[in-house]
């Protein structure tokens, strides 16, 4: 993935912008542009904030105020699987810090880190609006629910050896 | 004009005619609940499993279906299985194990399996629901005699006790004003027939002709189109959602959330053809403002006026229309549902309003958080262009109307409305000043009418069967209904829709079915970051927007969360402020210092470094905040403290004079001891430790070092002789 995230950007996203050029308001697009590059690239790197303000012709210090501002933006890549601990209310109130803890434990890593193989990074969510089953918990797109602290050495090894196979 | 009922209409006998031609009214539908909460729960594999075995028998009677969700999360993956002209059977945690029995059993061999359906473990099937409305509203207490009323009539027509299942409802919104206490509803499944009595005698009449003769009663019968009547028909018989009174959700659980024959086939789109062929807006802002419709995003600002602000404060030709489904409350899903299982009623609702203010574009402002919700709105939005109901010349009306997604990206923030017209401007979502409000001057300047997601779900409704029939729901000063998010510590979590000026008692026994076993009902919490905890000892509040506020919580967007005695208040108010303060957008300084310095004070707290003093400035500071801050964040982020001092002062006192946590929450403060007298010296514990604190030889007392204890609790849990004491 970091590999690629200094090259240029792909023709998709590119046209992607081209098409929100034609729009009306068209830097209002800005977000959702950002929004498809993390989703292609799984963060945004600087290189590319600067094709989307060449492209766009939208400042980079409008640019970067506005990658900063959304949590949902990373500016750093991340492991091959990026778990996700939900600690909205729910959760919370259904002991996600426990669960939070053993993944700590388990992986050696804090909130915002990825371990040094580049594996697996940790990341903390805000309701997912799964409430009903929680403790939730993310792996890329998968949704484990109602996780206990005991499940997580499990859930660990079974992601791995699905990353094996 | 005057096209749009034409137009209507012939889409509608279209898609009849294409149901008719399938034969899917005789045929046997599988349902399975397909939405994140479903599918987190394993609602994929199920579904795929049935597939498997529909095609293996090449059966073509067999229909699978998806839909959204019932509400009923904690129970997912729901399936149901409805033979045509009989009572539906819904099962409850299905796995693709069951799958094969319920397919061999039931939808082949015709024979339901009682231990596997839907929250009543029974031995017994009926033939029968009747459905009673038994809301206090209306003052039928004596709910109960009129059960006992019917069972006795049944008996005395040797009619057996096991083949009719009495459930009673909450308020149905069926009678006129003058009826109102006066008369009793009752619905009979599977024949969907209403009836309405007075008198013992009445009663009879119907039992008599109905379950003897099986001729349907035409005298007591009531004839009238009866929104929540689909809904009934398929869940009536189970007590979680009988209680509920199901507008906005109607359609959720019911209907393919991604076929809009289905939503068409349930009266959708009938509201906005009857809007666009009387073409007066003003009629409908007033309909609106009559309904006594009020905001569900949580300010509960009456919506009609908000929409008549929006064309009298400018003649300015451009307005804008947007749906609000930032759904920021953390612990909050009732937007996610609604738009999961029913996407064509918010873009109905919201192309009606446009109608209303004269809007050309109308904007669905959604978390990215939620993908299935946005792939269904992009998916209506799709299908309703390729039916001409958005775009140009809407439903031959002459009209054009479009909707566009706009994502957000992880601010809380960006639902405060200011803020959310930035982000959709594709700038940073900082709120700003008030007035010019959005009406005024919202999106690129122009007015701009911003509700949330239920409101506009409310819109079709309130269209289609009038003001007064709405605001006969609910009380005085809050109409209507309200979803809640029920979660935390009740068992039954999910999504509830309840008329106004239902007790919390009610939502939360009744419908919640209470809490675990052993465990008492501490507080709730309601309107998450932004309001407050609810004590137990206030359970009889009812919900609406005045009363709530008046005890220091507010109505909010719709979470609810139970707290019990294993819940601790410092901590969890410490949760929310921690939350607001990371969320706070930083441009004033009383938001962004003072929730800091608040959650300084409670970090202080939590660790047994308080004073009392400190209690008294979080008071200060925390007054001082709510009176200061630019926006809606900062204002009510001391809410949840605030109210938690106010309600539980003693726990606070606890942590800081006795240094302990009641509820064991607060880390810091709980300390694990081995009793000598009890303890065995089996060992268990000191090998279970994480840091190997415990020290002790095999068949000796064990002791803890209580400077290395990180109390992870695994010794306490542990050990099999109760020696570990958790103080
Ligand atoms: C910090 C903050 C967050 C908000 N979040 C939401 C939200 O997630 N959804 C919502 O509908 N309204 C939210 N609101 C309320 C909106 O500002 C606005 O009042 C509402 O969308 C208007 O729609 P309504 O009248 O239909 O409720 C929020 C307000 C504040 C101050
Ligand atoms: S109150 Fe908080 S969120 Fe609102 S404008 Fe001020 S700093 Fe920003
Ligand atoms: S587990 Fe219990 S009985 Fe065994 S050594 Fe520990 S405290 Fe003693
Ligand atoms: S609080 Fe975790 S999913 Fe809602």
């Amino acid at each position: 993935m970091s590999a690629e995230s200094n090259q240029h950007l792909d023709s998709e996203t590119i046209a992607f912008m081209d098409a929100c050029l034609q729009k009306e308001h068209p830097k209002s697009y800005l977000i959702a542009v950002l929004h498809k590059i993390q989703q292609r690239y799984g963060y945004l790197s600087q290189a590319h904030m600067d094709q989307v303000a060449q492209h766009m012709q939208i400042p980079t210090s409008i640019i970067s105020g506005v990658s900063t501002f959304y949590h949902f933006f990373r500016l750093q890549p991340r492991g091959k699987f990026s778990i996700s601990i939900c600690l909205g209310t729910a959760c919370f109130v259904k002991g996600a810090d426990k669960v939070l803890d053993a993944f700590r434990t388990e992986l050696g890593i804090e909130l915002g880190e990825t371990t040094p193989d580049g594996l697996f990074s940790l990341e903390s969510s805000r309701c997912l609006g799964v409430c009903a089953l929680a403790p939730v918990v993310t792996i890329n797109d998968k949704i484990y629910s109602k996780v206990t602290a005991k499940q997580v050495p499990e859930l660990l090894n079974s992601v791995k050896a699905a990353a094996i196979d | 004009m005057g096209q749009a009922l034409a137009f209507y209409k012939t889409l509608y006998r279209q898609f009849d005619q294409e149901r008719t031609a399938r034969g899917d009214k005789q045929k046997i539908i599988v349902q399975v609940g397909s939405a994140t909460c479903e599918n987190a729960a394993g609602a994929d594999q199920v579904r795929q499993e049935f597939d498997k075995l529909i095609r293996a028998s090449g059966r073509q009677d067999i229909l699978l279906k998806q839909t959204g969700c019932t509400g009923r999360c904690a129970r997912e993956p729901i399936v149901g299985v409805f033979f045509p002209g009989q009572i539906p059977i819904k099962y409850e945690q299905v796995t693709p194990n069951k799958v094969q029995e319920i397919f061999q059993h039931h939808v082949i061999g015709g024979k339901p399996i009682p231990n596997l359906i839907l929250d009543k473990k029974t031995d017994t099937l009926y033939s029968y629901v009747v459905t009673m409305c038994s809301s206090h509203r209306c003052s039928h207490e004596n709910a109960q005699d009129s059960e006992e009323m019917l069972k006795r009539l049944l008996c005395s027509h040797n009619i057996a006790e096991d083949l009719v299942r009495i459930f009673h409802s909450g308020c149905l919104g069926l009678c006129p004003k003058e009826k109102v206490g006066k008369q009793h509803v009752m619905m009979v499944f599977p024949e969907r027939t209403l009836y309405r009595f007075e008198t013992e005698e009445d009663l009879d009449e119907i039992v008599k002709s109905h379950f003897v003769d099986h001729q349907v009663n035409v005298k007591h019968r009531y004839h009238t189109d009866f929104i929540t009547e689909q809904f009934f028909s398929m869940y009536g018989d189970v007590a979680f959602f009988n209680k509920q009174t199901r507008l906005t959700l109607r359609n959720s659980g019911l209907i393919d959330p991604e076929s809009l024959p289905e939503y068409v086939l349930n009266k959708g789109y009938e509201a906005l053809a009857q809007v666009l062929e009387t073409n007066d807006p003003d009629a409908v802002r007033q309909t609106i403002l009559k309904s006594g419709l009020r905001g569900r995003g949580g300010g509960g600002f009456p919506t009609g006026q908000k929409w008549i602000n929006a064309v009298t404060y400018t003649d300015d030709p451009i307005r804008y229309v947007v749906c609000n489904a930032d759904e920021g409350d953390p612990g909050a899903f009732m937007d996610r549902s609604a738009l999961e299982g029913d996407p064509f009623i918010v873009l109905e609702g919201m192309t009606i309003g446009a109608v209303a203010v004269g809007a050309r574009q109308g904007y669905i402002y959604i978390r990215a958080e939620y993908p299935l919700a946005i792939e269904r709105l992009e998916k209506a939005i799709a299908t309703a262009h390729k039916h001409r109901l958005l775009g140009k010349n809407i439903l031959d009306s002459g009209l054009n109307f479009d909707i566009e997604i706009r994502l957000g990206a992880g601010a809380f923030v960006c639902g405060e409305e200011t803020a959310l017209i930035y982000s959709i401007e594709g700038k940073r979502g900082q709120p700003r000043i008030r007035p010019p409000y959005p009406t005024q001057s919202g999106l690129w300047g122009h007015p701009t009418v911003i509700n949330n997601v239920e409101t506009w779900a409310n819109v079709p409704t309130i269209m289609l069967y009038g003001a007064d029939w709405f605001s006969r729901i609910g009380t005085k000063n809050s109409r209507g209904t309200k979803v809640f998010a029920l979660a935390g510590k009740v068992l039954n979590t999910g999504l509830v829709e309840v008329p106004m000026g239902t007790r919390l008692r009610d939502i939360i026994f009744d419908i919640g079915g209470g809490l675990r076993e052993g465990h008492t009902l501490k507080a709730v919490q309601t309107g998450g970051p932004s309001g407050g905890c609810i004590p137990a000892d206030r359970l009889d509040t009812m919900v609406e927007y005045e009363t709530l506020s008046e005890i220091g919580s507010i109505m909010g967007s719709g979470g609810m969360i139970v707290l019990d005695d294993e819940d601790c208040m410092v901590a969890t108010s410490k949760f929310f402020l921690e939350f607001t303060q990371s969320e706070s957008c930083g441009k004033c300084v009383p938001c962004r210092e003072g929730t800091l310095r608040m959650l300084e004070i409670l970090e202080r707290i939590t660790q047994g470094k308080g004073e009392m003093a400190d209690l008294d400035k979080l008071r200060r500071l925390g007054k001082l905040i709510q009176k200061t801050s630019l926006c809606g964040l900062g204002q009510t982020a001391p809410n949840p403290v605030l109210s938690a001092l106010e309600n539980f002062t003693e726990e606070f006192i606890i942590h800081i004079r006795d240094k302990r946590c009641p509820a064991h929450k607060c880390t810091q403060l709980i300390r694990y001891e081995i009793d000598i007298d009890k303890c065995t010296g089996c060992t268990l514990c000191a090998r279970r430790c994480p840091v190997s604190c415990i020290a002790g030889a095999a068949r000796q007392p064990h002791v803890i070092d209580q400077s290395r204890c990180i109390k992870c609790s695994e010794c306490y849990n542990v050990c099999k002789f109760d020696a570990v004491r958790r103080t």
